[in-house]
């Protein structure tokens, strides 16, 4: 492998990771906020949220799987390699 | 491709503590000049046979009052209704409750039998035993197969006049509304290959850094994160089928 490739590949993927967690991390945080603050008003429907909490923070988790999912693709099955 | 064990790191992993890393190795058969991933097989093979025994158990005697495995089923059968009810509606949601529900036991079944079955102890010539939907292939086709029902299903339901719903709220939208059809099985993919595989690195990670105790909880975890899954993905499917049908 040549070892410019190699290297912007290993910065390229902690990169992906890095930064697709940044977004998905802001969201997360106040999603959860939100479902605290109505499980607070209202704890009667506390499973109803929690429900709809952890489905929707699944899909927020999604996009920094596809970051990794890109630096994964970067390390173990870098199309640039010949 | 490389394997992880190729650093130094295998100077602290002997074949007693089972930790190894690998990633783009595989079992590969060769039928008919077809290169088939042999370990996707025999693991989906196996969660297959769990569920078919499952279902002969469940469905052996039926009686009016459940008992043992015909309760369990029963429990399983009403639990993947609520996911296609909720999503596809009172109306729609009988005729398509077999494919949402096998989608939900097989991805789920798979996730569980990667995380649950030791299979580190079945040593292959090559490749490692785990979790079928860790194969981008496998995820690939349960996705395509999701965009094939809601094709059919829209079809089925509206003809040709299915194509019109590309052209609303404005024809403006056409490539937006095309690139959609692509985008959605694109993520359902990539999201259930890549959860599962980052649950099965991080594990393979922290096991071959500190072997005992540390890595529990993040199992723990990967059996949470891999039931969620099951469920998203088999919503997903809902509701886009539902997309489709109104």
């Amino acid at each position: 492998m040549d070892s410019i490739i190699a290297a912007a590949s290993v910065v390229g993927a902690g990169l992906s990771v890095g930064l697709a967690a940044i977004g998905p991390g802001i969201g997360q945080g106040t999603a959860a906020g939100q479902a605290v603050e109505g499980i607070a008003r209202q704890p009667e429907v506390e499973n109803k949220i929690r429900g709809t909490l952890l489905l929707s923070l699944a899909f927020m988790e999604a996009l920094t799987i596809y970051g990794l999912v890109v630096a994964l693709a970067l390390l173990f099955a870098n199309p640039f390699v010949s | 491709m490389f394997i992880l064990k190729d650093y130094p790191m295998h100077l602290i992993n002997n074949s007693l503590l089972l930790a190894n890393v690998e990633i783009g190795t595989h079992y590969y058969w060769n039928i008919g000049g077809l290169i088939l991933h042999g370990q996707v097989f025999i693991v989906s093979w196996v969660v297959i046979t769990l569920l078919l025994i499952l279902s002969y158990l469940g469905a052996k005697n039926l009686n009016r009052i459940p008992e043992n495995w015909q309760n369990f089923t029963e429990a399983t059968v009403e639990f993947t209704q609520d996911i296609a009810r909720n999503q596809l509606g009172e109306s729609y949601y009988r005729n398509w409750l077999p494919f949402v529900s096998t989608l939900f036991l097989f991805i789920f079944g798979c996730n569980w039998a990667g995380a649950i079955i030791p299979w580190k102890l079945i040593i292959l010539p090559e490749g490692e035993l785990a979790a079928p939907t860790n194969d981008i292939n496998t995820t690939a086709a349960l996705a395509l197969l999701t965009s094939l029902a809601y094709f059919y299903g829209g079809l089925r339901k509206k003809g040709l006049g299915y194509f019109k719903r590309y052209l609303e709220p404005t024809p403006i939208l056409l490539p937006i509304n095309i690139l959609e059809d692509f985008t959605k099985p694109l993520s359902l993919s990539f999201r259930l290959f890549g959860n599962v595989l980052a649950d099965e690195l991080t594990i393979s990670v922290l096991v071959l850094l500190i072997p005992i105790f540390i890595p529990l909880p993040i199992m723990a975890l990967g059996i949470f994160a891999g039931s969620v899954q099951a469920l998203i993905f088999s919503t997903l499917a809902a509701a886009y089928i539902h997309e489709a049908l109104e």
